[in-house]
């Protein structure tokens, strides 16, 4: 052996060299090193700083519960933090930065917390940070932040894609080492449609790792060929670099696939990593098991690390971990590891297996490297590394995710499953089984859906057995339990005497289990330690709780492809063209683009708006009102259904006539209104709010399907289908006369709230309706939606000798709120058909949706906040919407409260601002004057309660 | 979790938006305690319940699912309008 990496073996290509760099120093690997790998063969083992103690920290694990190796990967908006170097895939080029140090890994500013541990124990954040309360949130906080965490956030945009799928099929199987490879044999031999997930880069689980002989050759030979066969079948999806993540309800598993992780950049054609939503008829948790630290002073000097990491290391990609190795154990795994470093030709120079010695580790000597060991009985022994095992844990997490407790089994020293049924059943060392052929047993049965199991190969079997050894208390160095978070052997103790018992409350007060890792290596020493402090036994102290994910999911991979314009959808209306074109200023109405007002020569939207409303009010205005929502309702019990849905009455419009509706809920507080046309005996359009179109079809097909499944009555949303447009003013008659064909538009043929279909501009069919929203003569005329804009440019053609003005949603609430006319403000959930001054509407004749509880006391109360219009005392004054409303000689309180402002505009027509209000026992106060109270910009106005409709009272306008 | 809609067959929740308790009743009389009831007083159960689910990125129709509060497992899926006629007025 020259240098630390081994002259032969290993599942490396090295043939082919890599160059990478880790802060900045460059170093080469082989092909099928991980970053760890090759670190360690080219002797780098401080690979970052601890938590809390800023303590130098090398690689425990060769795997993904790596808790010390995390690195920063990338740069710019690739940049991303505590990666685990176990599970980095080397490639050519890559650069990686440790974490939380400063200012170099090396000399570390930061470890000077290591002299004040004794303030750092166990609940340090809540007795060190709380006085006095005012340094919380200028010195405390922003001190915690800046020390705290380990990786950085890039804040530069990711520029790579991401995507989501679906997969399903009959038996998913989690884990590739023996037992899921023996299960996936076995089910796709019987034809069954199987995935196959690993969240290794190379399927093959432990035998990739450890010496096996399976069917008279190795281990690894057998997986090659069982893949090879598997890979040969077509009802077999092998997932390598997946991570089964979690489970779901109706047996659905989050999956996350690194599918360009291991190259610098993703081609252009794929994405960084895909989310996939796996919908299995049966799964099995193949995961294997976890080898456990013992907790031992100096546990994590780096060149501390796990018996089975060092094996690996060794077998899998020929790096020696040391010269001189010391291995303590309490379980067979040690003499496992120093029979294969001895096979690589590493030099072991002890094994303390305590069960065989009383003289255990009490300190590890070095500090950035093992330079020794230190036994009970003061012996000393010098070594560069050390193997430790402290027994293996089933790696049960999937299995808990929905709430099931993991069961402590005395014979292995470790949590196995829990019985969740047999759509989802753990095999192997998952569960338990800790021999190679208990394992192969359990894959072949699990992976038969149907029949008799078939035999499985012959292998040769490890021993498996294990005294447990938690804690070497006579420790003198500090014994980690959870390296992540730097809590020691003291701390569980401390936590227990101080009343934290509890292994979720002790988890939370010591930190220990919790951040990236989750507590995969330190939670079962934890509670082995809790429950030696408390008298209890494992069973008595129980896990905490195990939640999905896994392991860390990016935020990318959860968003998927949705993301930017991709997050939702944009909804243009068929004017949209016409109105781009006019320079329309647009707003985002739920999804909706509407256009908003039509500035001219650098008018701000106030100014355009005001010119809007003038030109409309004096001439002609066209307004897009698309939006609305649109339902097409027929059949012969289609006066019925409007007449249960509406508090007022259909069955008496003519047809060819409109009617305002309002809508209650079934609470009897206003859902909707809108004007409905009855455009022939069994035919109906209604219209809802923009706001409410989806909810109010959602509530009639739950009404009809619901409660009068017998009605004979059909509807379909046609929103798309209309391009709707608002012409209003006194020259509207005058402008669509010129548009239309064969009808004279005069009050006796097209009078206030006719609703007809006509035909326009030479043959196309359209439908005109003789109502208005803003108060003038004035007429909504629908369109095919692929005619929308051709037809409003029409109709500003037609207009163009009377100064037809567009005029947008601004303009539009202003001419709503002149005229008192209710809209999302007033119709705010809280508010009854009577607040709103439209109790009459509410029929006594009928039955309909709020009928009954619209009769309840509170909601008959006079003293109901209602509305009512608003204006400033000043008439040069301003006011706001949100003001509150008091009392003339009231203090603001809440106790004194009598309503508020809900609407406001200021009105080009009465030059002045003007609102509605929503106030108590409004309708008998027209006249009194009032306080306004606006606590948020902490103004204090005078204001006059008035009649909601500010302008043109006696609707002469409309009826022009 | 999986919903098998009888238009459209096994379809996955995200289509499905939920409106709560399928069991009680809008009343046909004008008792107001009838009324309260029927608005507000609802059952919390553990284990079966039938559970109004609309397919509004499917079908439109109104199902009634019922499902195991405790696991989620879903024994079945009507339509509101099977489920209505079936147990008829109150």
């Amino acid at each position: 052996m020259t240098g630390f990496r081994l002259d032969k073996g290993g599942l490396i290509d090295r043939t082919t060299t890599l160059n990478f760099s880790f802060d900045g120093k460059v170093f080469t690997g082989f092909q099928g090193d991980t970053l760890a790998s090759a670190l360690i063969a080219n002797n780098v083992h401080l690979m970052g700083r601890s938590f809390k103690y800023h303590r130098p920290r090398g690689v425990i694990s060769a795997g993904s519960s790596e808790p010390n190796a995390l690195v920063t990967l990338r740069e710019g908006g690739r940049q991303e933090a505590n990666t685990r170097a176990t599970m980095v895939e080397l490639y050519d080029g890559l650069a990686a930065r440790s974490q939380n140090r400063w200012p170099s890994l090396n000399f570390d500013v930061g470890a000077v917390n290591s002299l004040a541990s004794h303030m750092f124990v166990a609940g340090f954040y809540y007795k060190t940070f709380m006085w006095p309360k005012s340094f919380w949130e200028k010195i405390y906080e922003p001190l915690i932040r800046r020390a705290a965490g380990l990786g950085h956030a890039s804040k530069e945009a990711d520029p790579d894609k991401y995507e989501k799928a679906y997969a399903h099929c009959d038996l998913l199987i989690i884990g590739s080492g023996p037992t899921g490879l023996m299960a996936a044999l076995t089910a796709a031999r019987a034809g069954v449609r199987i995935i196959l997930a690993d969240e290794s880069a190379a399927l093959g689980g432990s035998l990739l790792n450890e010496n096996e002989e399976i069917d008279s050759v190795s281990g690894l030979d057998w997986a090659l060929a069982a893949l090879s066969e598997l890979r040969s079948l077509p009802n077999v999806t092998l997932m390598p670099r997946t991570t089964v993540f979690g489970w779901y309800d109706g047996n659905v598993f989050g999956a996350v696939e690194r599918v360009n992780d291991h190259v610098a950049e993703p081609s252009p054609y794929e994405p960084r990593q895909r989310y996939t939503r796996i919908f299995a008829r049966r799964a099995v948790m193949a995961t294997g098991a976890e080898e456990r630290p013992i907790v031992f002073g100096g546990n994590d000097v780096p060149g501390v690390m796990l018996a089975s990491a060092m094996r690996t290391y060794a077998n899998r990609y020929a790096a020696a971990a040391g010269k001189s190795i010391v291995v303590f154990t309490n379980n067979d795994s040690g003499k496992r590891t120093a029979s294969d470093l001895r096979r690589a030709g590493v030099h072991v120079e002890a094994i303390i297996d305590s069960r065989k010695t009383a003289h255990l580790i009490v300190d590890v000597k070095g500090g950035k490297r093992v330079t020794g060991v230190e036994l009970g009985n003061h012996r000393s022994i010098p070594c560069d590394a050390v193997a430790m095992s402290g027994g293996w844990s089933p790696i049960v997490n999937l299995m808990c995710h929905r709430g099931a407790k993991p069961l402590w089994n005395e014979s292995i020293a470790g949590f196995v499953p829990p019985d969740v049924g047999s759509a989802f059943v753990a095999a192997g060392s998952a569960a338990g089984h800790m021999l190679l052929s208990e394992c192969l047993a359990d894959g072949a049965r699990a992976g038969t859906m149907k029949g008799r199991v078939p035999a499985v190969p012959k292998c040769r079997d490890e021993r498996f057995a294990v005294t447990p050894l938690w804690w070497v208390k006579e420790s003198t160095g500090k014994a980690f339990v959870d390296y992540q978070n730097d809590a020691t052997a003291k701390d569980l103790p401390l936590a227990a005497r101080e009343g934290y018992r509890d292994i979720e409350l002790a988890k939370r007060y010591t930190t220990a289990g919790m951040a990236t890792d989750q507590g995969k290596l330190g939670n079962v020493n934890a509670i082995a330690i809790l429950a030696d402090a408390t008298g209890r036994t494992m069973d008595q102290v129980g896990t905490t709780t195990f939640r999905p994910y896994y392991t860390p999911v990016s935020f990318g991979a959860l968003a998927g492809p949705f993301v930017r314009h991709h997050f939702q959808p944009v909804r243009k209306t068929p004017l949209h063209d016409w109105a781009y074109e006019l320079g329309a200023t647009f707003v985002e109405a739920g999804l909706w683009m509407r256009s908003s007002w039509f500035p001219m020569d650098g008018e701000d939207w106030l100014a355009a708006a005001t010119r809007e409303v003038l030109a409309t009010r004096s001439g002609v205005g066209i307004c897009d009102v698309s939006t609305l929502g649109k339902i097409d309702v027929q059949g012969p019990d289609a006066t019925e259904f409007l007449n249960r849905l509406y508090c007022n009455t259909f069955s008496t419009l003519a047809a060819g006539r409109a009617r305002y509706g309002l809508m209650l809920r079934e609470d009897g507080i206003v859902f909707d209104d809108g004007t409905t046309s009855r455009l022939a005996e069994d035919h109906f359009l209604m219209t809802t709010t923009t706001a409410n179109a989806a909810r109010v079809m959602a509530h009639m097909e739950f009404c009809h399907q619901a409660h009068w499944p017998d009605l004979d009555v059909q509807y379909v949303s046609v929103t798309e289908q209309w391009g709707q447009m608002a012409i209003a003013g006194p020259k509207a008659r005058a402008t669509l006369q010129k548009i239309v064909d064969d009808i004279t538009l005069d009050d006796t043929s097209f009078p206030y709230l006719a609703a007809r279909p006509v035909s326009i501009l030479g043959g196309m069919q359209a439908r005109l309706f003789r109502i208005s929203f803003s108060g003038e003569h004035a007429y909504e005329l629908a369109v095919p939606a692929d005619y929308g804009s051709m037809v409003a440019r029409a109709v500003m053609q037609a207009g163009q000798e009377f100064g037809i003005t567009p005029y947008g949603v601004e303009a539009l609430s202003i001419m709503r709120i002149e005229k008192g006319h209710v809209a999302g403000g007033e119709l705010n959930g809280t508010t009854t058909a009577g607040d709103l001054g439209l109790g009459k509407m509410m029929s006594t004749k009928k039955d309909y949706v709020g009928r009954m509880m619209a009769q309840r006391e509170g909601l008959q109360d006079p003293n109901r906040q209602c509305v009512v219009g608003i204006r400033p005392y000043d008439p040069k004054g301003k006011i706001r919407s949100g003001a509150h409303i008091l009392n003339k000689g009231d203090a603001a309180s809440m106790a004194a409260d009598q309503g508020y402002i809900s609407s406001v505009a200021w009105s080009p027509m009465l030059e002045m601002w003007v609102g509605l209000a929503l106030v108590a026992n409004g309708r008998s106060r027209h006249g009194e004057i009032v306080k306004l109270f606006d606590g948020i910009r902490n103004t204090l106005t005078y204001g006059v309660i008035c009649d909601p409709v500010h302008y043109d009272r006696e609707n002469i306008k409309l009826h022009a | 979790m999986l919903i098998n809609c009888p238009h459209c067959g096994t379809r996955p929740i995200e289509e499905f938006t939920f409106n709560g308790d399928a069991s009680p009743q809008r009343p046909q009389s004008q008792d107001m305690n009838a009324w309260y009831d029927y608005i507000y007083l609802r059952h919390n159960p553990k284990g079966r319940f039938d559970e109004y689910a609309h397919h509004s990125s499917g079908c439109r129709a109104w199902l009634v699912v019922t499902r195991d509060t405790q696991t989620h497992e879903v024994f079945a899926a009507v339509t509101a309008k099977d489920y209505a006629r079936e147990r008829g007025t109150p």
